[in-house]
């Protein structure tokens, strides 16, 4: 890391020489332990710790690296990746955003319910909406050339309008995100739940459907012995998922880095009052960035809903604290003014992987609840103890 | 008779600055001593080593003839010595009764069955409430009592303690005359009843009244204690100024024009500021001073808009404004550098170049797409940053908190010198630096009039205005009290201006 260092800061090594030669003749005493601290200060430390766990964990399940486990772990991360990005720039705001799972819930099932193409009488006329936007011809969008487009920009949109209620509740009534978003969690779930009667809905037209796995780059491993290669065995591995999911969380990650509206968000989560004095438009960024967390849910809905192939109302549940558990892993801070996407990326990588580690060893749900909530308390420690060592390292 | 306290030689310092040095006072039983001194004189300090709030670094003290070392504000508490505070220390959500017992409720039963003796809380605080006449149930939510009834209620709790000693820390700032009157009632009978009391007020004839002693401070030392018929209000001020400014201002290098920068005129919020008209010119530094609570952050905050006034007029930029906000004034060329460096100037855990482009960040921002040009950033700030010589590690990755308090003041200062301004309102920019840091800061203040700019220089402190304004305009009670030009600039009457002892002519006559 030193060359790293050395090229990021030339000041420093100007004006700290001493101390650069003492820390290198610490280094050489302990190399094992130089190494593991470097490790630990990088930024892409839960990266490497992803690998070492896939790795040791492969020696004992070596399921776990058959190449149809690995492209089925990739597929589970795109969407969680996708609803990350938006929790994410909540939580550099120094926010909370707990309506997502919701947000994913409602913009789900009305998408579906546009689209789908059957509907079943006897379980879907307790639907409210029954006889109006749906019928036993299915929704009203069936049928249609355009059905799958409207649909997704119907989702997007509702999803992009709830985030910027929550925004417009938080600056304009000073209500606490946790209360706004809360409530909306419960609001919308349960809108979603009312809308459906309960039920998942299914007959989506095939073209939605390639959004959820349609393959752009696929492999196929082993010998070919007959000419034709049965479409299970060939493994998707960039798929339209990926490429959503992985566009927006480079395009966020750009907004972030590079914009002028990502600096004011850091502004802002760091200390809002002083980013107003030096006339920030907090009001107006944080509206934004609610908005779009829920537009990145509404993407994250549509990915799910394609690739279960159902309207879903119950999608959400019990997806906030793997969200924001991958989110807290990848480095970024409750109390904002700290997070990064490629740390968020890293989170949801570490986070299905232990998902997959977990459930290879047959544990039961319960237990791996409990684990993951150990994984994140875990995690905000690791967390504190390196920005402790960064913070000594630079006064050093 | 022995005094009820008596420091002997007492000594404490903040980070090598002497706050109090080497200080001996006494107070007797059955005794009011009136402290004075000006603002950093250190009354406060001195009271909170009698308090046991900080401990002294040498020196001692006696207690009813004993000696007296608190560790702890509950040691003071529990030799019963009252303190009540300036800002007061009652719980707003808790009850009078409960804020008056919350050292040690009364109890029954016994064991971990012991309960609250709610009866016994109600008829206890009902007698000490009578005792200072405040007509109120001990029941009441503190938040709805007003300021002077919440200072009754701590003189209620000392008067529950049985305390011997009380200590007064600016009781009557926020209090009516009225309310004012009652206090001096009950702090009389208190002295009858032979108790000891610390008076520490800004309003000298108040103390003048109500002392049997008075001493005074500055910088630190006791100027004198001696009893208050020796006194009156021209020598406690002029005690209070005691030596001459020294050199430690850079000299001014530029004359303000008649250009008009930014006019208030007639600015108001109930109970807050009134009627407050100010011009600043070109090329000009106008110095406001005030006593704490005297409304002058209120009314720079009013100015650049982070608070609103009720009425008046801000003309700013060829514009008439009657409401205005931060954005706005960053638009018409203001600035404005907070009291508070860690609450309003500072992302502390951000690096230092993205602090000081803050301000200005737009504006190194492609049209379209929002997006940074880094280089140019850097550039421009590393520019503003070597003009101001910060000195610093790299500035894109050095966090703000890691520098010293002169240089933390240099971001801000450089943060708005990045956005170009024309008029910089400044409230306390050299608060809590070091005297290095201090000459920087008022070199820049001299080079922004010279440069054009028109600077609104707040602080408590009366030196550095002299030696750094063209004009200080006193502000009381919220309102401007007094004018001053560089001519007629006299510490002690600009400080009469400030206490409202208005003897002589010099205030108002030369308007704002």
């Amino acid at each position: 890391m030193s060359t790293l260092d050395d090229r990021l800061n030339p000041a420093a090594v100007r004006i700290m020489p001493v101390a650069k030669a003492e820390a290198a003749s610490r280094r050489a005493e302990r190399p094992l332990l130089a190494f593991l601290r470097r490790v630990l200060l990088s930024d892409y430390f839960i990266l490497y710790l992803t690998i070492f766990f896939f790795v040791v964990a492969s020696i004992f399940f070596p399921t776990l690296s058959a190449p149809g486990n690995i492209a089925n772990q990739l597929s589970n991360m795109w969407p969680l990746l996708a609803v990350a990005v938006g929790q994410t720039f909540v939580l550099i705001l120094g926010g909370i955003d707990l309506s997502v799972g919701s947000i994913m819930a409602v913009t789900s099932v009305v998408g579906a319910l546009f689209i789908t193409q059957t509907l079943d009488a006897p379980t879907f006329d307790k639907s409210p909406l029954w006889g109006t936007l749906i019928s036993d011809q299915g929704g009203i969008l069936a049928g249609s050339p355009n059905a799958t487009l409207i649909g997704v920009i119907v989702m997007l949109l509702l999803g992009t309008l709830i985030g910027l209620w929550n925004g417009f509740a938080i600056t304009r009534f000073r209500m606490a995100p946790f209360m706004v978003t809360l409530v909306s969690m419960i609001f919308f779930s349960a809108l979603a739940l009312w809308l459906t009667a309960s039920r998942n809905i299914s007959g989506l037209p095939e073209d939605f459907l390639v959004l959820g796995k349609g393959d752009i780059i696929s492999v196929y491993l082993g010998p070919k012995l007959t000419p034709d290669i049965a479409r299970r065995d060939i493994l998707p591995m960039v798929t339209y998922p990926f490429v959503i999911a992985v566009g927006l969380a480079v395009v966020a990650q750009f907004i972030l880095s590079r914009t002028v509206f990502g600096r004011q968000m850091f502004s802002i989560g760091t200390n809002r009052r002083a980013s107003e004095v030096s006339g920030v438009p907090s009001r107006r960024v944080m509206t934004l960035v609610y908005g779009f967390s829920g537009f990145c849910a509404a993407v994250s809905a549509v990915l799910y809903s394609a690739r279960l192939e159902i309207g879903r109302p119950s999608l959400g549940d019990g997806l906030l604290m793997d969200i924001i558990g991958a989110a807290v892993i990848g480095g970024t801070s409750l109390f904002g003014g700290k997070g990064s996407i490629r740390g968020t990326f890293f989170g949801v990588a570490f986070f299905v992987l232990l998902l997959n580690i977990l459930n290879a060893m047959r544990l039961s749900p319960f237990v791996i609840d409990a684990i993951k909530g150990l994984v994140i308390l875990v995690a905000a420690l690791l967390d504190i103890t390196r920005t402790r060592l960064i913070n000594r390292e630079q006064r050093s | 008779m022995t005094p009820i306290l008596e420091t002997q030689n007492l000594s404490k310092a903040f980070f090598g600055i002497a706050a109090v040095q080497d200080v001996s006072i006494q107070v007797g039983q059955g005794q009011i001593l009136g402290l004075i001194g000006q603002n950093g004189a250190g009354k406060s300090t001195l009271m909170n080593l009698v308090g046991g709030v900080v401990q002294p670094d040498s020196g001692t003290m006696l207690y009813q003839g004993k000696p007296y070392a608190p560790r702890s504000p509950a040691d003071a508490t529990h030799a019963r010595i009252a303190f009540i505070h300036q800002e007061l220390n009652l719980f707003t959500n808790l009850t009078i009764a409960e804020n008056i017992f919350i050292e040690g409720f009364p109890t029954r039963g016994r064991g971990p069955f012991r309960l609250i003796d709610r009866a016994a809380v109600r008829s206890q605080s009902r007698a000490v409430l009578e005792e200072v006449g405040l007509d109120l149930s001990p029941d009441m939510v503190v938040d709805r009592l007003s300021p002077g009834e919440r200072q009754l209620v701590e003189i209620a709790k000392a008067l529950y303690l049985d305390a011997s000693l009380i200590i007064l820390d600016e009781p009557t700032t926020s209090l009516t005359t009225r309310e004012t009157d009652k206090l001096f009632g009950i702090m009389r009978r208190l002295r009858q009843q032979g108790k000891a009391l610390v008076y520490i007020s800004h309003i000298l004839t108040d103390v003048l009244a109500i002392a049997d002693q008075i001493a005074i401070m500055r910088d630190g030392l006791l100027v004198t204690q001696e009893p208050a018929e020796n006194f009156d209000v021209n020598r406690m001020i002029a005690l209070m100024v005691g030596r001459s400014i020294e050199q430690l201002y850079p000299p001014r290098t530029s004359k303000p024009s008649r250009e008009k920068l930014l006019e208030l005129s007639g600015i108001s919020a109930r109970g807050i500021v009134q009627d407050i008209h100010l011009t600043i010119h070109q090329g000009e530094v106008v110095g406001l001073f005030g006593l704490m609570g005297s409304g002058r952050t209120e009314l720079a905050r009013m100015m650049f808009g982070l608070d609103t006034f009720e009425q008046g007029q801000i003309a700013v930029n060829g514009s008439s404004l009657t409401r205005t906000s931060a954005r706005q004034s960053i638009r018409n060329n203001v600035a404005f550098v907070t009291e508070n460096r860690r609450e309003e100037g500072l992302l502390m855990n951000i690096n230092i170049a993205d602090n000081i482009a803050l301000v200005s960040l737009p504006s190194f921002a492609a049209a379209l797409t929002q997006i940074i040009k880094q280089r140019d950033m850097v550039d421009a700030v590393q520019q503003v940053a070597g003009a101001l010589q910060l000195k610093s590690g790299n500035i894109v990755v050095q966090p703000a908190k890691s520098l010293s308090g002169g240089n933390q003041q240099k971001v801000v200062v450089a943060k708005w010198l990045l956005s170009q301004p024309t008029v910089f309102i400044m409230d306390e920019p050299t608060r809590g630096i070091d005297v290095g840091a201090k000459y920087e800061i008022y070199s820049i203040i001299d080079q922004l009039a010279a440069g054009g700019s028109g600077v609104l220089f707040i602080s408590s402190e009366l030196e550095e205005l002299m030696g750094m304004c063209d004009r200080i305009l006193v502000m009381s009670r919220g309102e401007i009290f007094g004018a001053f030009t560089r001519e007629e600039f006299d510490q002690e009457a600009i400080l009469r201006a400030a206490f409202r002892e208005t003897s002589n002519g010099s205030n108002g006559s030369n308007g704002a």
